[in-house]
């Protein structure tokens, strides 16, 4: 089956929104495919790392130190931003935000602008809110401008395309950029997309990045990247606009060793990328002359609040979770209706969102545990999510008041919880299910389960509960 | 040794000849095992799902039960993660010193069983005989939150007479995740496809691993489409000698 035109709506949960990925039969082999590869040039290249543990342990260590003394952190970046003749603003949410690049880009005049990949950007729905006001944002990063000429959203933190194979970009860039004869060959394909770009890159006058580090102590910003893209918007441009979550602050220079180590070899498994680029502000005479720095919040000082969860804020964007996560590989990002999809967006999503408006997501997950063991800042994902669970359960039965008593699965539990308390009950309970389960059972098996248990029988057998339990045979033996 | 065995409320209900295995497998390792009637459920669903204040009581009762013991063994490794990661959560959202420091005392003897047979006990080759071709699913639990290593292959590998097949891609997730199964019955089965697949290739004809609920999701669906293949925990099979053949 092709990929539906249809855009997955923005309110649905994860399993209804899995259901549909799940049927895309391409979509599930561009994935296994991609995923496989990128895990395994991952682990190629971290295996050879002797000191690795040291190295993950150093990067959640300066995180954690970030995190606790954010407030003096950021302060200390705006002083060296400013001091080396930046400007810096203080964006509360994506209206903010969008406002005060709308600005930037009025004041010099500019229709169209350009940009080297951000998620933070995409967070905020950024080209979205530009379009609205005649301002065009030309994404270049091959990835980006794929999906940007596609009409579609990202689906990999990293690899945005990830979902599309060669075969469909040829065809994309065909109908598209009015190619007549192209093949589907990946450097003839990068070659069309770099004639299309060049020219804007040498002729765009604003120009918005991410960020994927920021230098407390020097007010040095950096974006990692393999493509060049990068390198020529933070550098052709007049005017240089990058906006970054308030996350992404590092305290000193000397903490580069630590994550230029961790992040290129957790996310694309190159020991190193091709591209890293360090500005602090302008420099006279060389690259854009006008730079802003826009913080942002967005939810992410509600996150800070929770102690269990303020580590999802530890996050480098390498996607690595995503990689080794059995679920992402099956269902894709889209399923989890956010520009962070994976093992990471089921728990930075909700925090970010509210947990009401993203409750399906802390349970998109069968808590295996591969997330946590290649997170570059060990971010105990598994640990989190069940965290996030018991949120999204207290908050609920808190809107609800008593009458969450009637929600069938609190129901459930509590009852569960008084038959457990009291062994006899627990063994009545026992014989009673014996007993219940006979009209169902044939040869030892369950072909269909009633009520919120059919999920289970829908495509599984279930045992059946055998004559005996084990408690009844140990009485057995010592009568 | 004097052994308390934690059976899991899901054994003693659905899987009684697992809790047997156990029993015989330590005696005829020369301990004594106890069965502390009063047992029933960790909690440890009620915690995975979300519902951490109604599982309190039940970590208090379990911690009660079991306090007086010296060593505790469970064949379950995602009942012992959730005594040992997640009680001490338990007591902390409970907002109780003293349940968090009988945690702390009560964790470091509850052990999954093939650790328990392996780093505490010492043995290897339990004496077992088993003459079938098996495949060995490590779950997740096991793996990566116990961390029990290769101690299930180096008890499997001792077995007399089994034909142990490697499983490809055998560190991956089954898709069980508890009511993961349920709520993303979907994905879950999309996980299980995957793991079918590559059971059916080792040709075996059994599927083992130191969990019966992923056995249990496993094994629904190897009969569903009644593939000739079974699942059965790795107690049943160390719990089997050449005396039950002849």
């Amino acid at each position: 089956m092709r990929r539906s035109s249809v855009p997955i709506e923005l309110k649905a949960s994860f399993p209804e929104s899995a259901k549909t990925s799940l049927r895309d039969t391409q979509l599930r082999r561009n994935l296994g495919k991609a995923t496989q590869t990128i895990r395994g040039k991952r682990a190629a290249v971290v295996n050879e790392m002797p000191d690795w543990e040291n190295l993950r342990e150093a990067g959640r260590a300066i995180k954690q130190r970030v995190m606790r003394h954010l407030d003096h952190y950021l302060l200390e970046l705006e002083t060296a931003v400013q001091r080396a003749g930046g400007q810096v603003h203080w964006a509360r949410d994506a209206a903010d935000a969008n406002r005060i690049v709308a600005e930037i880009a009025r004041n010099h005049a500019s229709k169209e602008v350009i940009k080297v990949k951000s998620l933070t950007t995409d967070e905020i729905k950024m080209n979205e809110a530009l379009g609205e006001l005649g301002i065009h944002a030309l994404e270049t990063d091959l990835a980006e401008l794929i999906i940007q000429l596609a009409d579609e959203s990202s689906s990999h933190i990293l690899v945005p395309a990830i979902h599309k194979n060669r075969a469909e970009i040829r065809e994309l860039f065909m109908r598209k950029l009015g190619v007549e004869e192209l093949s589907d060959e990946p450097a003839a394909l990068a070659e069309v997309a770099r004639r299309h770009l060049r020219d804007k890159f040498l002729n765009t006058k604003v120009a918005i990045s991410g960020a994927n580090f920021a230098v407390a102590e020097t007010g040095t910003i950096c974006v990692v990247e393999s493509e060049g893209n990068g390198r020529m918007c933070v550098t052709l441009p007049e005017v240089l606009v990058s906006v970054m979550g308030i996350e992404k602050i590092i305290p000193t220079w000397q903490d580069y060793e630590v994550f230029l180590q961790l992040l290129p070899r957790s996310s694309t498994g190159e020991r190193m990328n091709p591209y890293s680029s360090f500005w602090t502000s302008v420099t006279p005479g060389d690259g854009p002359q006008e730079f802003h720095l826009v913080l942002l919040d967005n939810g992410r000082t509600q996150v800070l609040a929770d102690e269990m969860g303020r580590q999802t804020l530890y996050c480098i964007r390498c996607s690595a979770c995503l990689n080794v996560c059995p679920v992402y590989e099956r269902v894709g990002g889209y399923a989890y209706n956010s520009v962070y999809p994976g093992p990471i967006g089921a728990i930075l999503t909700p925090q970010l969102r509210g947990l009401e408006n993203a409750e399906s997501l802390p349970y998109a997950s069968s808590l295996c545990g591969a997330c946590y063991d290649v997170c570059p800042v060990k971010i105990n994902i598994p640990e989190v999510l069940i965290h996030l669970r018991g949120r999204v359960v207290r908050e609920r039965q808190e809107r609800q008041g008593v009458r969450h008593n009637l929600y069938p699965e609190d129901l459930a539990m509590q009852m569960l919880t008084q038959i457990f308390l009291d062994q006899f009950q627990f063994e009545r309970v026992q014989r009673l299910g014996r007993l219940g389960q006979e009209p169902l059972a044939r040869g030892g098996f369950i072909g269909n389960l009633p009520g919120p248990l059919a999920g289970w029988t829908a495509m599984r057998d279930m045992n059946v509960i055998p004559e005996q339990t084990f408690r009844e045979w140990w009485r057995s033996r010592y009568e | 040794m004097r052994v308390a065995l934690f059976i899991t409320c899901f054994n003693d209900t659905l899987f009684p000849a697992t809790g047997q295995a156990v029993v015989h497998l330590l005696e005829r390792l020369g301990h004594q095992v106890v069965f502390p009637m009063e047992q029933t459920c960790c909690g440890q669903m009620h915690y995975n799902t979300g519902y951490h204040r109604e599982a309190i009581p039940l970590v208090r009762r379990f911690v009660r039960i079991f306090s007086p013991y010296e060593a505790i063994v469970a064949p379950s490794a995602s009942c012992v993660a959730m005594v040992r990661d997640l009680y001490p959560h338990a007591a902390e959202l409970a907002e109780d010193r003293q349940l968090a420091a009988e945690i702390a005392a009560l964790t470091p003897r509850v052990f999954e069983l093939t650790e328990f047979l392996i780093n505490k006990l010492g043995v290897e080759d339990v004496g077992a005989y088993y003459p079938h071709r098996v495949t060995y699913h490590p779950t997740c639990h096991s793996l990566r939150h116990l961390r029990v290593g290769d101690a299930p292959l180096r008890l499997l590998r001792a077995v007399k007479g089994i034909d142990l097949v490697d499983l490809p891609a055998a560190e991956e997730c089954c898709g069980f995740g508890g009511t993961f199964a349920v709520k993303n019955a979907d994905t879950s089965m999309a996980m299980l496809s995957d793991k079918l697949r590559r059971v059916l290739d080792t040709r075996a004809e059994v599927c083992t691993a130191a969990d019966n609920s992923c056995l249990m999701h496993i094994n629904g669906a190897l009969h569903r489409q009644r593939t000739g293949v079974r699942t059965l925990h790795l107690a049943e099979i160390l719990a089997t000698t050449e005396r039950d053949f002849r």
